[in-house]
């Protein structure tokens, strides 16, 4: 019948462009490694690895007749404390949430949090770095005296705060994946709310919250806009919270700008951007690993 | 009554480990509250500070002089165009992804490399997006910094978003339709189109609007892509309406906000706080239509 | 009467398991036969063959032959019409998340047939042939999956009739309704043995001797024993056979 094989050649083009849709995420990841691995290559030879972990001295466009420096622990160290400080405050509080919302809230109010922690999610990162800078800054200026108030500390602060969304929902889904029975089975055996809380559903669900924090950690980690604005200028290693950093992030964005494209600086900020890019990955792909037993499809997959 | 003569009054270990539930349910609480009551005083925050700028005119009108006076259309229009470019063209591929792994793939080797890089592109940083965008699409693609090359940049960045709540959508279908529809002779395609489609499309459009919600706050995948801090909007007429071709630089409120925030000497104060005002409104006017969408599913589900 | 439905040593494995090994009989046209046998014995498998739905089960593979009035199902590069000559009704009902009427039409209008006309005559009858019509006939925009069990049944029903098929296979259709629909959808096999031919695989022994023409007794996976229902019944050869037939096991 003419009619029906006209319709299996629309099918199958239609089947194509799925199937290439389904590779596409994977041409993409790939793609990405490629061209910025591209860039940076050709730098490669000129810098001395040692150099780049262990010195500060990042010297990228030296002045004419002097070597360039590649050290990047400044920065290095720069995305490492704020990371640690957002880390210090997202954790407890992304996991208190997650806790109170899946275990302890009434529907409403759980309703009404997950919406806000929603919302919280959206907020984009430039307008985070814009709070940094205009709200949050000078009250920490004025707080702890510092005399600026875009610094360590006020970059750790936002961090967390953009951190938390996510440690929340992904901690909440892995505490709500726990079944009913373990609840049951505890409250039965005479256990409080709390130590079902501590005793059961912690232990049950931690490869799921292992994953929030994981993923929460990649967020900050990976982050620019906000460090941008929020951290400062200084390409140092802090000694103390309210001095001023920068972030691998911060620095690329930073200076890309000013770097004529094809030259050693530009592609030195590959460099680092495939650093970054690596070590990314590595984060959410061992999440990845451990979220994989607590999200189920809704049906089971069609083959 | 003492405790002796009523057999069901609490003993002491379960008063305190009453106490002990209540403690922690406070503090759990007030750890939620962590998230909740900082995001609606900064959002109050900015809006009180931008009030004063408030108006038709800040939505409509050009800006002048350097963003220390008029309005935000310029950029506004941008995003409205990089955001609508960039949704064409993510949408079929993450939809179309989505379809492969959820209704064709079989599970194996394949579909787990595929979800491992979409969890790994999920996890790249802005930075190094924009990194990509300006090695594949600015320089090797020869698209050059414009509309087009930015709107790819983010596609690549919303690709998971996309993926991810399509996958879920499409999940939540129950397997036993598509076996009915199988057993009347109807194709995989005819199935997915028929029955499948139809019932996700709820959950695949609140995908969508997350992308859209992203592709309008990110800044830095738009920096070095084709975003610009000034060009000339007309004051009247159609091409206001359309002002920038694709091949060409735009202007966005993400990069305006940073840039009226960071680099332009004398800006009264007001001006940035006004364009973060208007960003994170229609940022979460976005999200709030994608949360009412997928509200709207759940009460109008099929089976 | 030649033969509707033919196997001849069908063995059917999932991965390593072995869910049927070499069965081999036939079905006259225009008849009901009853494959019976306890759980796991390979039923389910054997009628995914017919209308090669196992297709879809990702490690299956299969050996032997079925044929479909003398041709083989597993060399059909035209599946799609294979499915159509069909009819399939499973255990658990599945109404579409569509109204009653589509659920009938969608099957013929895959087919093209697009005209209100011919769809509702076709509907209409497909209805009424599986005993809905009269509860539905002014509902016919219900949601599919509004429906009762005992209806979604009829409606799976009718949607497998719409296919006009040669052959009708039910896979346990009673387990989930209740016994007055049974005995109404066992009313309405018994009407349409006349033009088709009807594969019933049931675990009610009774409901076995009460329809079928022959039965297949299957158990673990291999066929013990078949023949025509009264000698099956009466004087069955096989000490299993006896044993499940009486009810003794199942």
């Amino acid at each position: 019948m003419s009619s029906s094989a006209g319709k299996r050649l629309g099918e199958r083009a239609i089947e194509a462009f799925i199937t290439f849709s389904g590779w596409s995420s994977i041409l993409c990841m790939l793609a990405i490694f490629v061209f910025v691995l591209r860039e940076a290559l050709p730098v490669v030879p000129k810098i001395d690895f040692v150099e780049l972990f262990t010195s500060t001295r990042w010297i990228p466009a030296p002045a004419k007749g002097n070597p360039a420096h590649y050290g990047a622990l400044g920065l290095i160290t720069g995305t490492l404390t704020t990371t640690l400080l957002g880390m210090a405050l997202a954790v407890p509080a992304g996991l208190g949430a997650a806790v109170y919302v899946a275990e302890f809230a009434s529907a409403r109010a759980r309703e009404t949090l997950k919406v806000l922690i929603e919302l919280l999610a959206a907020i984009p990162s430039i307008v985070w770095g814009f709070i940094g800078l205009m709200v949050i800054g000078p009250v920490v200026a004025r707080v702890t005296g510092a005399p600026l108030g875009t610094n360590l500390l006020t970059g750790g602060l936002i961090l967390g705060l953009m951190s938390v969304p996510v440690i929340a929902s992904i901690a909440e889904d892995a505490l709500r994946a726990v079944p009913d029975t373990y609840r049951e089975a505890a409250l039965a055996l005479g256990a409080s709310p709390w130590e079902l809380v501590t005793r059961v559903l912690f232990p049950a669900a931690k490869k799921g919250l292992l994953a929030a924090c994981l993923l929460g950690l990649g967020r900050a980690v990976g982050e620019t806009m906000a460090v941008l604005l929020a951290t400062g200028h200084a390409n140092q290693i802090p000694t103390s919270l309210v001095d001023p950093v920068r972030t691998l992030t911060a620095a690329i964005a930073a200076e890309l700008g000013e770097a004529p494209k094809g030259s050693d600086h530009y592609r030195a900020l590959f460099v680092l951007g495939a650093l970054l890019l690596l070590l990314t990955v590595a984060i959410n792909v061992t999440a990845d690993i451990f979220v994989r037993g607590i999200r189920t499809d809704g049906a089971k997959r069609a083959r | 009554m003492s405790a002796a003569s009523n057999p069901f009054a609490p003993s002491l270990h379960e008063l305190n480990k009453e106490r002990i539930t209540r403690r922690g349910r406070i503090i759990t609480g007030l750890l939620a509250l962590c998230l909740a009551v900082p995001v609606v005083l900064l959002l109050a925050v900015i809006f009180v500070e931008a009030m004063p700028v408030i108006s038709l005119e800040l939505i409509w009108g050009n800006a002048t002089d350097k963003g220390r006076g008029g309005g935000l259309w310029g950029p506004l229009i941008g995003t409205f165009y990089l955001v609508i470019t960039s949704v064409l063209i993510v949408s079929p591929l993450g939809v179309g992804a989505a379809i492969y792994l959820n209704e064709y793939a079989r599970e194996g080797t394949a579909t787990r490399i595929i979800g491992l890089a979409v969890t790994s592109l999920a996890g790249v940083p802005s930075i190094v997006h924009a990194l990509f965008g300006l090695g594949a699409f600015v320089l090797f693609a020869g698209m050059g910094a414009s509309v087009q090359a930015a709107a790819c940049t983010i596609a690549v960045m919303n690709l998971p978003v996309v993926i991810a709540a399509s996958r879920e959508a499409l999940g939540a279908v129950p397997r036993s339709f598509r076996e009915a529809c199988w057993n009347l002779g109807a194709s995989r395609w005819q199935t997915i189109r028929t029955v499948v489609l139809p019932n996700a499309w709820s959950g695949i459009l609140t995908g969508v609007i997350l992308a859209v919600s992203r592709a309008a706050g990110e800044a830095a995948p738009i920096l070095f892509t084709g975003a610009v801090f000034f060009k000339h909007v007309p004051d009247s007429g159609l091409a206001r309406l359309l002002p920038y071709a694709l091949d060409d630089t735009f202007m966005a409120m993400a990069m305006h906000l940073l840039v009226i925030s960071t680099q332009v000497s004398n800006m009264p104060p007001e001006r940035p706080f006004a364009a973060a005002f208007v960003l994170v409104a229609l940022v979460l006017l976005i999200n709030a239509a994608a949360i009412r969408m997928r509200m709207k599913l759940r009460n109008n589900r099929k089976w | 009467m030649s033969a509707h439905l033919e196997l001849e040593n069908l063995a059917v494995r999932y991965g390593s398991h072995v869910a049927l090994s070499g069965v081999s009989f036939s079905v006259p046209k225009n008849s009901i036969t009853a494959i019976v046998g306890p759980a796991n014995s390979g039923k389910t498998t054997l009628l995914r063959c017919i209308n090669r739905t196992i297709d879809f089960v990702s490690d299956a593979s299969a050996t032997g032959d079925l044929r479909v009035n003398g041709e083989s199902v597993f060399g059909l590069r035209d599946v799609l019409s294979l499915r159509r000559r069909v009819g399939m009704v499973f255990p658990l009902p599945v109404g579409l998340p569509m109204s009653v009427y589509d659920n009938v039409a969608y099957a013929p209008r895959l087919r093209g047939i697009k005209r209100k006309a011919e769809l509702d005559a076709l509907v209409e009858r497909c209805l009424r042939q599986a005993v809905l019509w009269d509860e539905v006939k002014d509902r016919l925009d219900l949601l599919g999956t509004r429906l009762s069990g005992g209806q979604q049944q009829r409606l799976t029903l009718a949607r497998a009739l719409s296919l006009e098929p040669e052959i009708l296979c039910l896979d346990e259709f009673s387990i989930a309704i209740d016994p007055v629909t049974t005995m109404r959808i066992e009313e309405v096999l018994a009407q349409l043995k006349g033009h088709m031919t009807i594969v019933l695989v049931t675990n009610l022994v009774q409901q076995a001797r009460r329809m079928a023409d022959q039965v297949v007794f299957l158990n673990a996976s291999r066929l013990i024993e078949h023949g025509v229902t009264a000698q099956m019944f009466e004087r069955p050869q096989s000490a299993l056979a006896a044993q499940y037939l009486c009810g003794a096991i199942g």
